[in-house]
């Protein structure tokens, strides 16, 4: 049984190709991905994000139970709309799911999972959430539509009413605001500026038109997964998953470990291992030679072995770029090898992150 | 359903030959090969001059999704490649039948020809996929 997000006929309507994505079926392009991104990295497109999973977490011991369930800690969020990067981990230190935690109040928080892992996410944070006070409601009644690019906000702006208006203005990255039936974030998957905006699904195909008639161009998977691997953005399932630590994933900005009270899920296995300093590192990886590095190819340093786990070309650059999990020691602007169609490539490793605001960030 | 000439010949493996005379066809991809593939990002042509035997994997067309090889569809010598693919690899989404053609053979064997699919053969064997 497929699923449908209420976009669907609006895809199908711009010339969509569409794909299963996980159970969904998605939009993967519009035609050409490789337009669809430099109109996100140029001007401004939008991508249906319907298909994500939102879960409110309220009650009195919201703010105690998340800082059990995620490694970074929500206590920091003082700032009513605040947003937080993070990752959920088993208790054996394995990333569950990474995730974006919106913080209303103590008592009042809204996690937004990926769609892939929806099922498991749910059972562990329900599983989890007993003992504490708190309720956990998935969301399905919002759709939602990332418009991102340099010209996303003002294009949405001329969408806003003066309420909508006020609550934006000024929005600094990775905060949110709930205005009208818009609840509004600048967050994103991109590197760009833009919006993610969760509304009511009945309203979703009108925004998109709207957006549409304004020049904000549909933009699928295809180029969803370039633009977030330009940005250095993990994807859950190919950078990640539950056999992963956090610390091998460029994930540990993203814990908290102080106060050493915090008694989160997976600390004590990821304390150990980062005492230890054996796990390995996702690195960013750069061929500037022709061809295209892509996820499970094999790369060769002095230091052993490693693996891309996810790889592209990148259109912005005009070559080829990866995230590759390496051992710990291979050092940054070194140059290391990848095994690629009976060959080996030199590639030089840099930290992941290629594309940032439309322009090299390295 | 994709355009699929009827003056042109096809290999199963989506390659078309248009025969231009004198011993000499042009060889690409079909536009259903370049919609399987999505946009083109590098397309390595094989040297001038090289001598190809039907079914030898004689240039890679990259896209952003797969490396897909391509292969000979005749007997023959390379006599030109489409050097536009270096600085314009999405010539083979835009125009796979005219401008994002890949190279030029002089055949060996004119008989070779024979052994192609017709248009409505190829239109089977995709329907088969």
């Amino acid at each position: 049984m497929t699923n449908k997000t209420v976009l669907h006929a609006k895809h199908l309507e711009a010339g969509a190709k569409m794909v299963d994505f996980y159970g969904w079926e998605m939009p993967i392009n519009y035609g050409s991905q490789i337009e669809e991104h430099h109109a996100v990295r140029k001007d401004a497109g939008m991508f249906d994000v319907s298909h994500m999973t939102i879960v409110d977490v309220q009650g009195v011991d919201a703010q105690a139970f998340l800082r059990r369930l995620v490694i970074n800690d929500v206590a920091k969020l003082d700032v009513a709309g605040k947003a937080l990067y993070t990752g959920m981990c088993n208790l054996e230190g394995g990333i569950i799911d990474d995730l974006i935690v919106y913080f209303f109040s103590n008592t009042n928080y809204r996690l937004v999972v990926n769609s892939a892992t929806r099922v498991k996410d749910l059972a562990w944070i329900n599983e989890q959430s007993l003992g504490f006070d708190v309720a956990i409601t998935e969301r399905p009644e919002f759709a939602m539509i990332a418009v991102q690019g340099p010209q996303a906000k003002a294009k949405v702006a001329t969408l806003l009413d003066t309420e909508q208006t006020a609550a934006v203005a000024g929005m600094k990255p990775f905060f949110s605001a709930q205005a009208g039936d818009l609840f509004i974030a600048t967050t994103g998957y991109t590197g760009e500026d833009g919006y993610e905006i969760a509304l009511p699904v009945e309203q979703a195909a009108k925004l998109w038109q709207q957006l549409l008639d304004l020049g904000v161009k549909p933009c699928g998977l295809g180029a969803r997964d370039t633009l977030r691997l330009e940005a250095g953005m993990n994807l859950y399932g190919l950078d990640m998953d539950e056999g992963v630590s956090p610390l091998a994933a460029n994930m540990a900005w993203t814990i908290s470990w102080a106060p050493e009270d915090r008694n989160f899920n997976g600390r004590e296995v990821l304390a150990a291992q980062r005492a230890a300093g054996d796990q390995p590192k996702l690195v960013g990886l750069v061929l500037e030679e022709k061809g295209v590095l892509r996820s499970g190819l094999k790369v060769i340093t002095e230091a052993g072995e490693g693996v891309i786990t996810s790889g592209t070309f990148s259109p912005t650059l005009g070559y080829s770029i990866a995230m590759a999990r390496v051992p710990r020691s291979v050092a940054l602007g070194s140059t290391i090898e990848v095994e690629m169609r009976k060959k080996l490539v030199k590639v030089h490793v840099i930290k992941p992150s290629f594309v940032r605001n439309g322009k090299k960030a390295f | 359903m994709s355009n699929i000439p009827s003056e042109l010949k096809y290999v199963t493996s989506h390659e078309w030959v248009r025969n231009d005379g004198n011993g000499v066809v042009t060889v690409g991809i079909t536009e259903h090969a370049q919609d399987l593939l999505g946009d083109m990002v590098f397309v390595e042509l094989p040297e001038v001059g090289d001598t190809v035997s039907v079914g030898d994997d004689v240039a890679v067309a990259e896209s952003v999704k797969a490396a897909s090889d391509i292969y000979a569809p005749m007997t023959g010598e390379v006599i030109e490649v489409n050097e536009n693919l270096e600085d314009s690899p999405e010539l083979v989404n835009s125009d796979a039948f005219g401008g994002g053609w890949l190279f030029k053979l002089k055949i060996a064997d004119e008989g070779e020809l024979e052994n192609l699919l017709d248009a409505e053969a190829y239109a089977n064997s995709i329907d088969e996929d």
